[in-house]
């Protein structure tokens, strides 16, 4: 064990020693990471600053890519969206740096998304969406709602038998726009307008007794009943924790939840949770031996035996070694010549499939549903047969069906119209039409 | 790693080549049971969960509850069936099902999980309970009557039927009955109709809506007959559940509050920090729960006089370091304690971590109290609700009864004269933030059992805690407790109508509407105490 670190860790300083020479020639390849380390989303965000870190610091281990060494730049943009836009800009007019890794909320998505446009940058978006938009400039390596919500409901219908729909979210643009399309798909499905209930609960919402209540006395009308869940971070932690003590177990009423990961699970104790369930792309307990490596490393990396990982982390892992695989196709770090070369391009994702970056900037996902377990861990009991291509205009709303993104030449656009055979307004000027 | 693992392999080898003549495996039916169980595909698991049911071994409710929980694996390389006794962190320690025996810890890479889903695992609760159904204690064997209903299938009627038989215990009778009865309605049972017609079991009430949508006109009236006798009962159930609802999120409200009541309401110091220190104490409890594991009720109680130390000390450093500095200055206090609260939050999550924290609860306080069928009470509301009272009647008396009650109204009532007559109106400030903050501590105890510790826990409270002493009266204790109480049950009634987000609102308006028309609140101060 002890002798094989020792080789180890002489080859690699080793290798560092023969690359510093070659890189010495040229600058550092300048990450950006974008994430909040400080307010109330560090609770999820401080892990992904961590995970791009230790790439980075894996990456240059290996030599670098094209003869350079990458360099972690972190600003803390805590927590506040607008704060989100200045330091996207300080990325990019001041530190100059090559790409941003960053985001976790779609509102600070928003807020970052003309700045990149407009200084014509690269950002990797590693979290779970409500889709609806496609820019040149950003690339969505987490789920759209045909990656996650839409499956996980179909699991529920065909596996389960679920009559009756309970949409329960946090009253926020994703759940909001998750439980349109998830509501109009149901209705296709021919479920009726009673069977379904929808319910928004404001952030950080500790006070679920009688919600609870509601979906127990819904659920006692003799069609097996579900609850899908969009609550957002640790609204969580009491919203189960009332489901335990008011008896609701999950062969009663089952929840599939879209924001609950083994990072939200770690806050609590999951005995009276085991059963309930949660659709992503990725678990921890994943059988492969790239996830094993990534554990390890992690662990190594944090240096806390008991760290957990998550989705947006495997997102991330992807989003990073695609962006390196580009620049390696490209031969320059040049944003554009990224941009082409990134569309097409596979790597290995950490369930044992690979995922491919589709012309719309979404990528190719398998979709999993686990169970939780007593140890905070999920264990997946269903998985779609090969990977979902991410949808970024999705089907079940009106004023996107028509809609697909393209940004390869001659279409390059992000919001093509097939009905008028135009390309339509900027996914700015969209969402915000659709907002009104 | 690789010298490990094959360590780990010889052990395994070595300890099963030793239990081999001792217990000859390779005979032990139950070898076959299991691996059939770990090698059936999805479509077989019920004929292997079956085997093993009516093989009648001794083992078998282990191996099952086991596989439920799933902790049932496969060792990669052999193919033998463990039962995993921890599944937390990459080595995962296992033991022999056949034997019990302890096998040593083994990586995790090795392990293959046997699978199982809901559905399964609803049957297999079936079983267990129906296995359950001969312990010796009655109310095990209530459980397990419960567990059944809406889970008896064809496959269950006749071995419940002869458990009936054989039962003595009537509420145990009972339940069977019901869960019979339940399965008997699907199958368009007139009879059982009426054994269900009492029941207020959301699964009772789930068969005869069931029965209300058949095909069978008689069934159907007969059901919805059944069904409305129900209603009636519900009603008033439901009226209880929502006054307890109101009364348990207006305890919460008072108990963060009612530090505050004495701080801003009592000395009349705006302290935005108020939230953290309630965070603090909450902390506290975390901290007695590592340092006393596996003891989650003990941790717990020793937290309440920690917590209030803890906060209570914090309370006289800011007191000291900053809030007398700025007497009579409130805009500066709001600003500066804003301040103190940013820099709590981000010393918690820089110092301890962003993520949250798990506190344990105790076994004695998860689950509820079971009214009736329809009616529960969470266990943990209910402690909380209880300490609030307890904490409100302990304040009550510190300051009618005590001397330092007397010296904190003197100086809050005219300062200039307390001090005239000797009393150490500096001292008296400490004390008095010092007991807010600690009372502030204790509410950070009792809401570590209910919602998220973490460095936000603060900030969801403070704009409640102020809203409630000021709708209940600057100044006044009284006010306080009814003021929360009552905002909570109002808050509870509007909610299934209105929604969470819209009684908030509403809530907040009818607060600015009463300030409106009694600008001090419900309970104003009287007398000389007012123009202080």
């Amino acid at each position: 064990m002890t002798i094989r670190k020792h080789v180890k860790l002489g080859l690699s300083a080793l290798a560092l020693s023969m690359s510093l020479n070659a890189m010495a020639a040229e600058d550092p390849i300048k990450v950006g990471i974008l994430h909040s380390l400080s307010g109330t989303m560090a609770i999820s965000e401080t892990v992904l600053k961590d995970t791009v870190e230790m790439l980075i610091a894996k990456q240059n281990a290996e030599g670098g890519v094209l003869g350079r060494e990458l360099e972690a730049v972190v600003v803390d943009p805590a927590s506040n969206w607008p704060l989100f836009a200045e330091k996207a800009r300080e990325l990019l007019a001041q530190e100059k740096v090559d790409v941003i890794f960053g985001n976790w909320t779609s509102v600070s998505r928003k807020s970052v998304l003309p700045v990149v446009e407009e200084l014509n940058g690269l950002l990797f978006y590693p979290v779970q969406y409500e889709g609806e938009e496609s820019s040149e400039n950003v690339f969505y390596t987490g789920a759209a709602p045909n990656q996650q919500a839409i499956p996980a409901v179909d699991y529920l219908m065909n596996n389960i038998g679920v009559e009756r729909w309970v949409l329960a979210g946090t009253d926020y643009v994703y759940p909001r726009t998750t439980n349109k399309i998830l509501e109009t798909y149901l209705m296709d499905q021919g479920v009726a307008k009673a069977d379904i209930m929808i319910n928004y609960t404001p952030f950080g919402h500790s006070d679920w007794q009688n919600i609870v209540s509601d979906i127990k006395r819904f659920g006692s009308a003799g069609k097996k009943t579900a609850v899908v869940s969009t609550i957002n971070g640790d609204a969580n932690v009491p919203f189960y924790r009332e489901l335990g003590n008011q008896g609701i177990s999950a062969s009663d009423i089952p929840v599939v939840a879209f924001s609950v990961g083994e990072q939200e699970l770690s806050g609590i104790d999951t005995g009276p949770l085991v059963g309930h369930l949660a659709a992503w792309n990725y678990f921890m307990s994943a059988d492969s031996d790239a996830n094993y490596d990534f554990i390890d490393q992690w662990i190594e990396h944090t240096g806390n035996e008991e760290a957990v990982t998550n989705d947006p982390m495997e997102a991330h892992y992807i989003g990073f070694n695609m962006y390196i695989e580009a620049v390696k196709k490209a031969g320059t770090t040049d944003v554009d010549a990224v941009k082409d070369a990134i569309i097409g391009v596979s790597v290995p994702n950490l369930t044992g499939g690979y995922a491919t970056m589709m012309p719309n900037h979404h990528i190719t996902k398998p979709v999993l549903i686990g169970e939780i377990q007593d140890n905070g861990q999920f264990s997946v009991v269903w998985e779609t047969p090969s990977t979902v291509a991410g949808d970024a205009w999705s089907d079940f709303l009106p004023g996107s069906r028509d809609l697909i993104a393209d940004w390869r030449k001659p279409m390059f656009c992000g919001s093509f119209n097939t009905a008028t055979g135009k390309c339509g307004a900027s996914a700015g000027e969209m969402a915000a039409e659709e907002a009104e | 790693m690789s010298i490990l693992r094959s360590l780990t392999l010889l052990l395994i080898a070595l300890v099963s080549v030793l239990s081999l003549p001792a217990s000859a495996q390779e005979d032990d039916p139950g070898k076959a049971l299991l691996n059939n169980l770990a090698e059936a595909p999805a479509s077989r698991v019920e004929d292997a969960i079956n085997a093993i049911v009516s093989s009648g071994d001794e083992r078998a409710r282990g191996w099952l509850e086991a596989y439920g929980n799933n902790r049932l694996s496969r060792i990669e390389d052999t193919g033998q069936v463990v039962i995993v006794l921890n599944n937390r962190g990459r080595d995962w320690e296992i033991a022999n099902p056949l034997t019990g025996e302890n096998m040593g810890e083994m990586s995790r890479r090795e392990l293959d999980r046997i699978a199982i889903n809901n559905r399964i695992r609803g049957q297999l609760e079936g079983i267990l309970a129906m296995l359950d159904l001969n312990a010796a204690d009655p109310d095990v064997r209530e459980a397990s009557a419960q567990d059944m209903m809406g889970k008896v299938d064809a496959s269950l009627v006749e071995p419940l039927e002869a458990q009936l038989e054989l039962e003595e215990n009537a509420s145990v009778r009972h339940r069977i009955e019901e869960a019979l009865a339940i399965y008997r309605v699907g199958e368009g049972n007139l009879d059982a109709v009426d054994v269900l017609a009492g029941s207020l079991h959301p699964r009772a009430r789930a068969a005869l809506n069931e029965a209300v949508r058949s095909d069978n006109p008689v069934l159907a009236d007969e059901a919805e007959q059944a069904l409305s006798t129900i209603e009636q009962k519900l009603k008033l159930n439901r009226a209880a559940e929502t006054l307890y609802f109101g009364l348990s999120l207006g305890s919460v409200l008072v108990l963060a509050a009612i530090g505050l009541a004495i701080t801003f309401g009592v000395m009349g110091v705006i302290n935005m920090a108020h939230g953290e220190l309630i965070m603090l104490g909450a902390y506290t409890t975390w901290g007695m729960q590592q340092l006393l594991p596996g003891q989650p009720g003990l941790a717990l109680i020793l937290s309440i006089p920690a917590g209030f130390l803890v906060a209570a000390t914090a309370g006289i450093i800011i007191e000291r370091s900053v809030i007398q500095f700025l007497k009579g200055r409130p805009l500066e206090t709001l600003l500066a304690t804003f301040g103190i609260s940013l820099i709590l939050q981000q010393l918690v999550r820089t110092v301890i971590s962003p993520q949250n924290r798990t506190v344990v609860t105790p076994d004695w306080m998860s689950g509820s109290l079971v009214i009736n069928d329809a009616l529960s009470l969470t266990l943990n509301r209910l402690y909380v609700l209880a300490f609030a009272l307890i904490v409100f009647a302990a304040l009550m008396m510190i300051m009618r009864k005590t001397r330092l009650g007397l010296e904190v109204r003197a100086v809050t009532q005219n300062r200039a004269m307390a001090r005239s007559m000797g009393i150490k109106a500096t001292r008296v400030d400490i004390m008095t933030f010092a007991l807010g903050s600690g009372v502030a501590g204790l509410a950070g105890v009792a809401l570590s059992q209910i919602t998220n510790v973490g460095p936000n826990l603060g900030q969801n409270y403070i704009i409640d805690s102020f809203m409630v002493v000021v709708f209940g009266g600057v100044g006044n204790l009284w006010g306080t407790l009814v003021a929360g109480l009552t905002l909570g049950t109002i808050n509870q009634i509007l909610e299934p109508w209105a929604g969470a987000v819209l009684a908030k609102i509403m809530v907040l308006v009818l607060i600015i509407l009463f300030i409106q028309k009694r600008p001090r609140g419900l309970f104003p101060q009287k007398g000389r105490a007012a123009e202080g």
